[in-house]
Formats: structure tokens, C-alpha cells, sequence
């Protein structure tokens, strides 16, 4: 059973067409990647996902037991003021709001819940530290664990790795595939098609309609895939 | 000396009221202050205040200067909503809607009072700067006062975590399933009635003064959320003590007297701000390999 199928989905921004007809099923484990240029709708679709806006036709259908908030999401970077005094374990923490109920602060669960992503991602040591103090690459691993702290099943990461170097980026791509084995479902959106081409296990090329979806081997070879990796390259 | 001695034996009762519902609103106004700095809402809480000034002034010309609450409450309130709305909806054009609301309600305030038959500089200069003789604070004032504390501090720890989430992340927070359209709104609402409390004693135009500048100070000493929020209530009673001793002693208003330390303690907090990082910046220099690089070598 999928644990999200997109049924024939178009998106709009006040009545003009972002994308439409998108159709594919992700199943559980599975690392998705959902690449095109600027502009082609990924974040929009992702937003659809996530509940954030409507979908303008067609449905996204969340299967084994999954619900909206309950997808983890890290937003594309500019949606995030750099700036914002906050502690390293205050940012994380908020990831585990969606499945607290109505208590007013968090208690022993979410506190574990929290250290323990935060250990899997090497910031325990950083847990009292400032937020607006820490280098790129640190302020994304904090909001990637307050991505998981927000789900148990699925993560959607919107260009996780814009700005960052390159030894920071590969870092970064290594601890998302670990998450990925574990079990974790993984949608990740991306202009860095090399990267993603390496990491993912299935790829979506969006250009307001699907140009491509199926595994990354298929990918390779299709006429689409050749044509943009060579274009990469150069 | 004798002066000062004299001030604090004759404290009547009317002080002490002074005194509950000046803390009380500087208390309100500083937690309501770091999320509105934060959200870039400053805006808003200086657009309420000068809403309010017209609204007090529509109270004078019907002459229930006594009741002006039951008038300046509900026009504060739907211009809170509005500016909300408004900013929810388009970043620029709201900036330039808030500007024009608040110049807007200034003159047609000022002209309003013109018409009205009391002392018109007198009357314009109370409801902007605050009136300078607290005896025109009611009991009733203090307990609205107290009953509104009571609901923002409420709101403010049944919701901590929900108001940070929205505060850090909108989108995230929606995305986790937080109503965030409900929490701009209760902002909204709560610093409207503390702007109309705190206008009587502080002034139309102080109130935002009060709103803003606890937050920037705390912000500037420490980075924690939760440290900052504290931080913040401290420093605005603090300030408040001050500014308010100091307008018994120098005859002044209260408000600008609040104000003036505020400026004051955000001055000294600028520079506890800054030679904190000057540490920090010359002891990161002195550890030549940080742990993290060793990481990155391997
Ligand atoms: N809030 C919005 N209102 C109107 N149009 C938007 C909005 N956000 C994005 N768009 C438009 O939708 C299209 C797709 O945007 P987006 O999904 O962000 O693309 P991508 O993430 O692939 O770069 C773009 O043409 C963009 O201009
Ligand atoms: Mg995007």
C-alpha cells in the first residue's frame, strides 16, 4: 500500500495554473527526488502536500495511517529568519507541537524525543546554544531535527541544501540517506540534480507537468534524464 | 533629600493604583513586545496606539471622558483586526496601510478635540503623552487592569510553546498542524486591549514605546526565546519603577518619563550586547582548531 499517491493533482495561485496533471505513488521508504528549474512548481507542490494550500484538482491520498501534520518539513531557507533568538533545543523541541495535544509545555516524551534527534544528528553538544550564532550548515541539521521530531514516517525537504559548501552539503546528504535506511520515507525537492541523482531511489522531473517519474536507473537513461544531466554538466 | 522623603510618605491610595496598573500594563506590553518585534508586527502596536488617540478623542467630543474605554476599546479592537488582516495580506501595501491609518486617526484626532469645548492643547497633549495627574486613574481602571494581566499572562503560558512555534516558523507551524491565522489574531486582540488600557496613564503615543522597547533590550543581551521573554518582563518593571519615581520627582508625565528610561536601559543593553560578542569573538580566536574543523578534517 502507498503511503501517499498524488491522483492527477494540479495547483493554482488564484486561478493561474502552477502545475497540473501530476500523478505517482510513493511508497513507504522509498527516497524521492523532485527535481526541474525554478519556477516549475516543486515548492508549491510540496505546500500541497503538507495541507498549506489546497489542491486547485485531483487529490494527494496519505496512506498507511499517515496525516497531514504528521509529515516532517523543512522549508525552503528563506521562510526562516536568521536572526531569531532561540536556543538550539527550543527549535527542535517545537518540532513535536503537531502530536502534543493541549498540555501548555513539553514534557518527558518530547524532551526524548527531542534529544534523541538530536543525538542522531551530532547536536547534543550545541543543544543551549544560540540558533543565530551557528553556521549554515548547523542551522540546517538543527531544523532537519526538528523535522524528524515532527514525524515518524515521512520527511519532505524543500532545497535543504541551497548556500551551503560543498564539504557541508555531502555531510548533509549523507545523514539524510542514513534517516532514509532507517525506514524513513524521504521527498526531497532539489536543483541539484548530480546529488540527487546519487542519493534518491526515485525521481519526479517537474516542469509544471511531469516530464519524468520512475526510478533513478530509469532515470539515467531516459531521453529527459540524458538530456539534463548532460546540460549539468557542462 | 526631604523632597524625595516627603514623595513616598504621601502616597496615597491613587498611586498605589498608579502604581498596580502601570506594572501591570508594562508587564502585558513586554510579552506582547517580543512577539510583535519578532513578527515585524512593530508596526501594529504603533498603529493601535495612534488609533486609540482618536478614539480618545471621539470619547472627549461626546463628553464620557469617565466611560472612554466603551468607546476607544471596540475601535482599537477592529483596528487591530484590520491591520492584521491587511499585513497578512500583502507585506508593502500593508506597511503603507498602517502609516495611513495612524497618520489618519492623529489629524482627524487633533481636529476632533478642536470641537470638543475643553482645554484643547491640554486635552491633546494628556491623551498623547499621558495624563500628568494620576488622580484621573479610577478604581475601575485598575481592576480592567488586573483582569486583562490576568487573561495575557493566561494566554501567554497556556500557549508558550504554539506562540514560539508561530513566532519562529509560520509555515512549519501550519505545516505541524497549529492554527497560526487564530494566534495572529489573539496577538492582535490582546496587545489592542493593552494599548487601551496603558494609553490613560501612559499616552497614546508612549504605549508603543512600551510595547517595542523591552524586547529590543532583552534581544540585545541575551538569545534564548524563553531568557528573552523573561528578560524582557524584567527589564519593563524595572524601567516602569524607574520612570515612574522619576516623574514624581521631576513633576513630569509619567509617560515620557518611562519612556526616557527605556531608552536608557536599551542604551545599556547595546553595550552589555556588544561586549559580550567582543569576548566571544577574541576567545573563539584564541582556540585555534575547534572541534568541528577536526570533524571536517577526517
Ligand atoms: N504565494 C504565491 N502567490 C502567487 N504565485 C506564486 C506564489 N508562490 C509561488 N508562485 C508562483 O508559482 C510558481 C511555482 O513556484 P514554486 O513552487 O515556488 O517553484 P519552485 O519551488 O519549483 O522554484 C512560480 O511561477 C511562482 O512565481
Ligand atoms: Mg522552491
Amino acid at each position: 500500500m502507498a503511503i501517499l499517491t498524488f491522483e492527477n493533482v494540479g495547483l493554482a495561485y488564484g486561478g493561474v495554473s502552477v502545475a497540473h496533471d501530476v500523478s505517482f505513488r510513493v511508497n513507504a521508504g522509498e527516497f524521492w527526488g523532485i527535481i526541474g528549474e525554478n519556477g516549475s512548481g516543486k515548492t508549491t507542490l510540496m505546500k500541497a502536500l503538507l495541507g498549506l494550500i489546497p489542491c486547485a484538482s485531483g487529490r494527494i491520498v496519505m496512506g498507511e495511517g499517515l496525516k497531514p501534520n504528521e509529515i516532517g518539513y523543512l522549508p525552503q531557507q528563506s521562510a526562516i529568519q536568521k536572526d531569531f533568538p532561540a536556543s538550539v533545543e527550543e527549535v527542535v523541541l517545537s518540532g513535536t507541537i503537531g502530536y502534543r495535544g493541549w498540555k501548555p509545555f513539553y514534557g518527558r516524551r518530547e524532551r526524548a524525543i527531542a534529544d534523541g534527534n538530536m543525538e542522531k544528528l551530532g547536536l547534543l553538544p550545541l543543544k543551549k546554544d544560540s540558533f543565530q550564532e551557528l553556521s549554515g550548515g548547523q542551522q540546517q541539521r538543527v531544523l532537519l531535527a526538528r523535522a524528524l521530531c515532527a514525524t515518524k514516517k515521512c520527511l519532505v525537504l524543500d532545497e535543504p541544501t541551497t548556500g551551503l559548501d560543498p564539504v557541508v552539503t555531502a555531510e548533509f546528504y549523507r545523514m539524510v540517506r542514513e534517516i532514509n535506511k532507517n525506514g524513513m520515507t524521504v521527498i526531497m525537492v532539489s536543483h541539484d540534480v548530480e546529488e540527487a541523482v546519487k542519493c534518491c531511489s526515485h525521481i519526479l522531473h517537474l516542469s509544471c507537468h511531469p516530464l519524468f517519474i520512475g526510478t533513478t536507473a530509469e532515470y539515467k537513461n531516459s531521453p529527459v534524464g540524458r538530456k539534463y544531466l548532460q546540460e549539468n554538466a557542462l | 533629600m526631604t523632597d524625595v522623603i516627603s514623595i513616598f510618605q504621601n502616597i496615597p491610595g491613587i498611586a498605589i493604583r498608579a502604581i498596580v496598573v502601570g506594572s501591570l500594563v508594562s508587564l502585558c506590553a513586554s510579552l506582547l513586545g517580543v512577539t510583535l518585534v519578532l513578527k515585524r508586527y512593530s508596526m501594529i502596536g504603533d498603529g493601535l496606539s495612534h488609533v486609540g488617540f482618536g478614539a480618545l478623542a471621539i470619547a472627549s467630543v461626546l463628553q464620557i471622558g469617565n466611560a472612554s474605554m466603551a468607546i476607544s476599546l471596540p475601535i482599537v479592537m477592529a483596528a487591530a483586526f484590520i491591520l492584521m488582516v491587511l499585513n497578512e495580506k500583502r507585506r508593502m501595501q500593508g506597511d503603507a496601510a498602517i502609516a495611513v491609518l495612524s497618520t489618519g486617526a492623529i489629524a482627524i484626532g487633533t481636529l476632533l478635540y478642536r470641537l470638543s469645548d475643553g482645554q484643547y492643547s491640554q486635552d491633546v497633549c494628556n491623551s498623547l503623552f499621558g495624563t500628568s495627574s494620576i488622580n484621573l486613574l479610577l478604581e475601575s481602571d485598575m481592576w480592567i487592569a488586573i483582569g486583562v494581566s490576568v487573561v495575557v499572562l493566561t494566554a501567554f503560558i497556556l500557549f508558550y510553546t504554539r506562540i514560539f512555534s508561530v513566532t519562529f516558523d509560520q509555515t512549519f507551524a501550519k505545516a505541524t498542524g497549529v492554527h497560526v491565522g487564530v494566534y495572529s489574531m489573539m496577538l492582535a486582540g490582546l496587545t489592542a486591549v493593552t494599548v487601551v488600557i496603558g494609553m490613560k496613564m501612559i499616552g497614546a503615543i508612549m504605549i508603543s514605546g512600551l510595547i517595542i522597547f523591552p524586547a529590543l533590550s532583552a534581544m540585545r543581551v541575551t538569545k534564548r526565546f524563553k531568557s528573552v521573554m523573561i528578560t524582557s518582563a524584567v527589564l519593563s518593571l524595572v524601567c516602569f519603577a524607574f520612570g515612574f519615581f522619576l516623574s514624581l520627582v521631576i513633576g513630569a508625565q509619567p509617560g515620557p518619563a518611562i519612556i526616557a528610561v527605556h531608552v536608557a536601559c536599551f542604551l545599556i543593553c547595546s553595550l552589555i550586547g556588544w561586549l559580550k560578542t567582543r569576548k566571544r569573538a577574541r576567545m573563539s580566536r584564541s582556540i585555534i582548531v575547534e572541534p568541528e574543523c577536526v570533524d571536517k578534517m577526517k
